[in-house]
């Protein structure tokens, strides 16, 4: 298996990962390449370890063996803290949001590294401009999508090399979807790394780059995503089901 | 002025505001409005209470962590003062030695305790308190040569702050409320004559307003604290822990941190308890019994608001000590030796209590002042306001 971006630098390597929750052996030896600058989306059915991996990238799941560089850093074993001050923003499944803390200080608690630079929160602010009307409203009061955008639009606040997504249209609108794959885009063209875990395959096929799919704990494919967005037997045997099924 | 004194974090009910107030002139003017002995400790007793219970909310309702050794810390200060004047003498040299020796013994255990955390989680680490908090106990009560065992210690304060320390040699005059209220009610026609009272003003009185002016800076402090970043960040951790770390927060850090500055808090009030008090020993200052009061005024209160600790001691301490006298002046008013009279009879007094706890938690499940303040949002929802787009430009967390 081999990246198959056209950008040789990685801005992720995870060699041979294996990772348990409690007794249960999730990742069996993960593979993965995220090339610097681009979107990378993982793939795969419920249960294939696509949220164990990102947990494990964050240093949130402890790892067994394998490693994981980040950059010119070896990350493995670092506390989660240290992965997020290296520059690793992690976006939670389920809008993982502050609810009982605003908007406003939802960004301002992600702003580690002092004040929030006025230029980049016009720009988030541009960008989701929901977060902007309800600036000093309780987070745990937004809907669903707007939660989604401030659990972004948190992760950009400061720049980042790397962007980690779980699954950031679940529960979601198809209108609010298409409103965060405008602000994805965004981001992609900013040059930021991104790799996001996503179910939807349409929403995948609109933002990826490059593409990893996961089953049993193990990626099982790297590619374009140009290239199994075009190829119907190749979507039928990884993911197990037809374009139409993902609509 | 008043919202930057605050932090920013203003009532936000004027029910709440209106009750916060009253306690505030209460207990300012306490000793010119409220004669007698039992009142004067009681206003005492709720400065010390302020103090204790806002530093357990700190812990158990801004952070989530559940400790029963707060009681421990309470009892350190308190017993490092009563220790330093019964050996050094009763001056403040001794005091202030004895409270700096406290405090030292204070952040160490509370250091270890806060390591700890980072093994033991959740009902686990409350548990380990507890054991610590009664192995204390138990060290307490067995080292009889040092502390007094169960007999307890006498705290010899210093001469400034007995009741021998007059400042002023002529009396000042004072305005009974209850007995005011008491005169109207029977239709006095000098009701005004009849609740005006000298006040002495003694070296208890000069350390009651210590103790005042001592919660009130604490309580001022500790709101600075929740409203800061800091304060953010342990909300966060409240919230979620994993997230606020993978936000690149060191959480054992924060948590460590706000277990020292909890106990530090328990310890003074424990200091200012001793000097009040002037006896300490293990059942006024150690007892798991007074462990659960702290909780109750925390819940009672409101958890995570900071304001319920001023509200959740006052009410409780005003029950706990006049609510015999208010069941005899109802059986008073019931027919002898029906019912209902023995049943609020004032030495039933501690049912009547229990229940009243039962129904503060039915009626205001998010305690005094969180019920206070949703029903105010919803007052606040309910009329049409034009919605106001905020200005992102602040960026302060407590603007």
């Amino acid at each position: 298996m081999s990246g198959a971006s056209g950008n040789p630098r990685a801005a992720l390597t995870l060699s041979g990962i294996h990772a348990n929750i409690d007794q249960y052996h999730i990742l069996e030896g993960v593979d993965l390449v995220v090339p610097a600058g681009e979107l990378t989306v993982l793939l795969g059915r419920n249960g294939a370890g696509k949220s164990t991996t990102l947990r494990t990238i964050m240093g949130l799941t402890t790892i067994k063996a394998g490693r994981v560089r980040f950059g010119d850093h070896d990350i493995t074993g670092w506390p989660t803290p240290r992965i997020a001050r290296a520059g690793i923003a992690f976006v939670p499944e389920h809008m993982g949001v502050f609810g009982q803390l605003t908007v406003r200080e939802n960004l301002v608690l992600a702003a580690i590294n002092g004040p929030m630079d006025e230029d980049r929160l016009a720009w988030l602010l541009d960008l989701f401009p929901p977060l902007k009307k309800f600036w000093d409203r309780p987070a745990g009061n937004l809907s669903g999508g707007q939660k989604q955008m401030l659990a972004i639009g948190r992760a950009v606040i400061e720049p980042r090399q790397l962007l980690l997504i779980d699954e950031p249209t679940k529960g979601l609108a198809p209108a609010i979807i298409n409103d965060l794959a405008d602000a994805l885009e965004q981001l992609k063209a900013e040059k930021v790394s991104i790799l996001l875990v996503e179910q939807n395959f349409n929403f995948s096929r609109r933002l990826g780059q490059s593409v990893a799919v996961m089953n049993d704990g193990r990626v099982v494919h790297t590619g374009s995503m140009a290239e199994l967005a075009t190829d119907d037997a190749l979507q039928h045997r990884l993911l197990g089901l037809g374009l139409g099924a993902h609509q | 002025m008043l919202s930057n004194l605050l932090s920013g974090d203003l009532p936000r009910s004027r029910r709440l505001t209106a009750a916060l107030l009253a306690i505030l002139l209460a207990l300012a003017f306490g000793p010119f409005l409220f004669p007698g002995v039992r009142a004067f400790s009681m206003m005492g007793m709720i400065c010390v209470f302020i103090i204790l219970v806002a530093s357990y909310d700190l812990m158990l309702g801004y952070t989530h962590i559940v400790s029963f050794a707060h009681t421990m810390f309470f009892g350190i200060g308190a017993y490092g003062v009563a220790m330093a004047v019964g050996t050094w003498g009763n001056s403040f040299g001794s005091v202030l030695l004895g409270m700096a020796g406290a405090l030292l013994l204070t952040i160490v255990l509370a250091l270890l305790l806060g390591l700890l955390s980072l093994r033991v989680k959740a009902i686990f680490f409350a548990l380990v308190t507890l054991a610590v908090a009664f192995a204390f106990l138990s060290l307490v009560t067995q080292l009889y040569p040092v502390t007094g065992g169960e007999d307890g210690m006498r705290v010899r304060v210093p001469r400034e702050l007995g009741p021998a320390f007059r400042p002023l040699e002529q009396s000042l005059w004072g305005f009974s409320l209850p007995d005011f209220c008491s005169a109207l009610v029977s239709g006095s026609a000098t009701a005004w004559d009849d609740a005006l009272f000298q006040v002495r003003i003694n070296g208890r009185t000069l350390m009651y307003y210590v103790a005042f002016g001592t919660a009130l800076l604490v309580f001022l402090f500790l709101l600075r604290v929740v409203n800061s970043p800091f304060g953010k960040v342990l909300q966060a951790i409240r919230e979620n822990e994993f997230r606020a770390q993978a936000l690149g927060y060191n959480t054992v850090l924060y948590r460590t941190s706000v277990v020292i500055l909890s106990a530090c808090l328990a310890c003074l009030a424990g200091v200012l308890f001793a000097l009040i008090n002037r006896y300490v020993n293990p059942e006024n200052t150690l007892a798991f019994e007074l462990m659960v009061f702290i909780l109750l005024m925390c819940v009672m209160g409101g958890m995570g608001t900071l304001y319920g600790a001023v509200v959740g001691a006052s009410l409780f301490l005003l029950a706990q000590n006049y609510l015999q006298d208010l069941l005899k002046l109802l059986v008073t008013q019931l027919p002898p030796d029906s019912g209902l009279a023995n049943l609020v009879g004032p030495e039933r007094w501690l049912l009547w209590f229990g229940l009243l706890f039962v129904l503060s938690v039915y009626f205001f499940p998010a305690g005094v002042v969180g019920q206070l303040r949703r029903w105010s949002a919803r007052r606040q929802q309910n009329n049409p306001v034009v919605e106001v787009v905020a200005k992102p430009g602040s960026q302060t967390l407590s603007s």
